[in-house]
């Protein structure tokens, strides 16, 4: 009885149902011994795919306390907005069709609304347009979203948007770069519409 | 090259065209294009498949027309429509890629590696897979996808596809329902259907694969999307033919239930 009442507290934190587990392990079998790591899952993305983004309160605190642990914000954030639009265009890299040692882009475009000249954009995220300005340009605004670049999930438990600096795919200086092109006065996101 | 490049522009013209309201006209001239086997080079997988079928092969020298795909042995109307199913010979749910092979395998005693090497077409290499299926899914044409979820084994597929729709994994924590869990989303100007319920989008995508990529100048099946879903989830290879893709389709069968086929189709 105590078992499976400690069975049952561990569960949400555990991968979804061992079925589901050795199925998805028997599909992604062929993986090389470096792609390995990506089949399985961390805590965090066991428990937001368990509750299909919509964790619990408690269970909320709890991932975005853990995640803001792996953010360490620079407290200057010195960036090219110029390099910070072409990771934002960018959606080459870590992909199995990818060569090998391709730098990996943010591909903010995707999901993301950025540049008002830019028509070309998804709408699974937020539009970004003007960010900056309609954030006066503070620093803090922009170290916030460093966090958020850094790690989505710091800020907003099983948020969709990848986890760019934890998970490796960016790095410290390419996210100072999308924050730039946010925040930078001269940076076409915040230019006016025409 | 250059109809490639012709078909392209009418597509994109006509996606563009789609999301407009009055649209009407374009996505009539659209159909008629899927419908004609001179316009849709999709159709010249089918003529391949239906020699492919009848073809004698392997260590039994015999053709396929043993193969029984649900409906009995031989039988291709309706067999696209009722699929992935349990089968009892093989005490598992299959979807049709999964079948066939079993069937080259148990019925005519073929050698299924170089399939799965050409799995994929590319310029110049054909698919037996690509081709077999366009040809057995164009059979059921008209009717309605109506995959069976009777069987305990089909409804534990159904829920192992449903919870790998919502798994999240990989350096960008996507799940499929990352792009595939709203309405009216899109990736820069793609727009996605909506597989976390059933609706009309997701019907019509179930009921257009396999379908003619004018951007890869092959037929591709639903093995096919699901392997470029991965890749751009950032995963690895999946494996074809595998326990979880048929999961997956069993799933997605439901969510675009009662979908009319008409395939091959042409998308972008």
């Amino acid at each position: 009885m105590r078992i499976l009442f400690l069975l049952l507290l561990a569960f949400p934190a555990m991968a979804q149902t061992p079925e589901v587990e050795r199925v998805v392990a028997a599909t992604f079998a062929d993986a090389p011994e470096a792609w390995k790591s990506r089949v399985t899952q961390d805590e965090t993305q066991a428990l937001c795919s368990l509750r299909r983004n919509e964790p619990t309160k408690a269970e909320a605190m709890a991932i975005e306390a853990r995640e803001k642990a792996t953010v360490k914000i620079p407290a200057e954030i010195a960036g090219s907005w110029k390099k910070g639009e072409d990771i934002a265009q960018n959606g080459r890299g870590n992909q199995f069709s990818d060569p090998a040692g391709t730098v990996a882009g943010g591909n903010c475009y995707a999901c993301h609304q950025m540049a008002p000249a830019e028509l070309s954009y998804g709408t699974l995220g937020p539009s970004l347009m003007h960010y900056g300005k309609l954030k006066d340009f503070a620093p803090a605004a922009a170290r916030e979203a460093y966090g958020k670049v850094y790690n989505a999930q710091s800020v907003t438990a099983c948020s969709t948007m990848p986890r760019f600096g934890h998970n490796g795919v960016l790095s410290e200086q390419q996210i100072k770069d999308v924050v730039a092109y946010l925040f930078d006065p001269a940076s076409p996101v915040n230019a006016p519409v025409k | 090259m250059r109809f490639a490049a012709i078909l392209l522009l009418a597509l994109t013209v006509t996606a563009a065209h789609a999301q407009d309201s009055d649209s009407e006209k374009e996505i009539e001239r659209y159909r008629a294009m899927i419908n004609d086997p001179m316009a849709n080079p999709g159709y010249l997988a089918v003529d391949r498949g239906e020699q492919i079928w009848a073809e004698k092969r392997g260590s039994k020298a015999a053709s396929l027309e043993g193969c029984d795909l649900g409906v009995g042995p031989g039988v291709l109307e309706g067999a696209f429509a009722h699929l992935p199913r349990y089968f009892a010979d093989a005490d598992q749910v299959m979807d049709l890629e999964q079948r066939l092979l079993f069937c080259m395998k148990t019925v005519q005693g073929l050698d299924t590696k170089p399939i799965l090497t050409n799995r994929f077409s590319a310029p110049g290499k054909a698919s037996d897979m690509e081709d077999l299926v366009a040809f057995i899914a164009n059979k059921s044409n008209g009717m309605k996808l109506q995959a069976p979820l009777e069987h305990p084994k089909e409804k534990a597929a159904y829920a192992v596809g449903e919870a790998m729709f919502y798994r999240r994994s990989a350096v960008n924590d996507f799940a499929c329902a990352t792009c595939h869990g709203d309405d009216g989303k899109r990736i820069r100007l793609q727009g996605l259907p909506n597989f976390s319920k059933p609706n009309s989008g997701a019907q019509e995508t179930m009921g257009s694969w396999p379908t003619y990529r004018v951007s890869q100048s092959a037929l591709r099946t639903m093995q096919h999307r699901l392997w470029d879903c991965y890749r751009q989830m950032r995963m690895p290879v999946p494996v074809y033919g595998s326990e979880g893709l048929t999961a997956l389709t069993v799933y997605l069968a439901q969510v675009g239930g009662n979908a009319v086929i008409n395939v091959p189709s042409i998308k972008r």
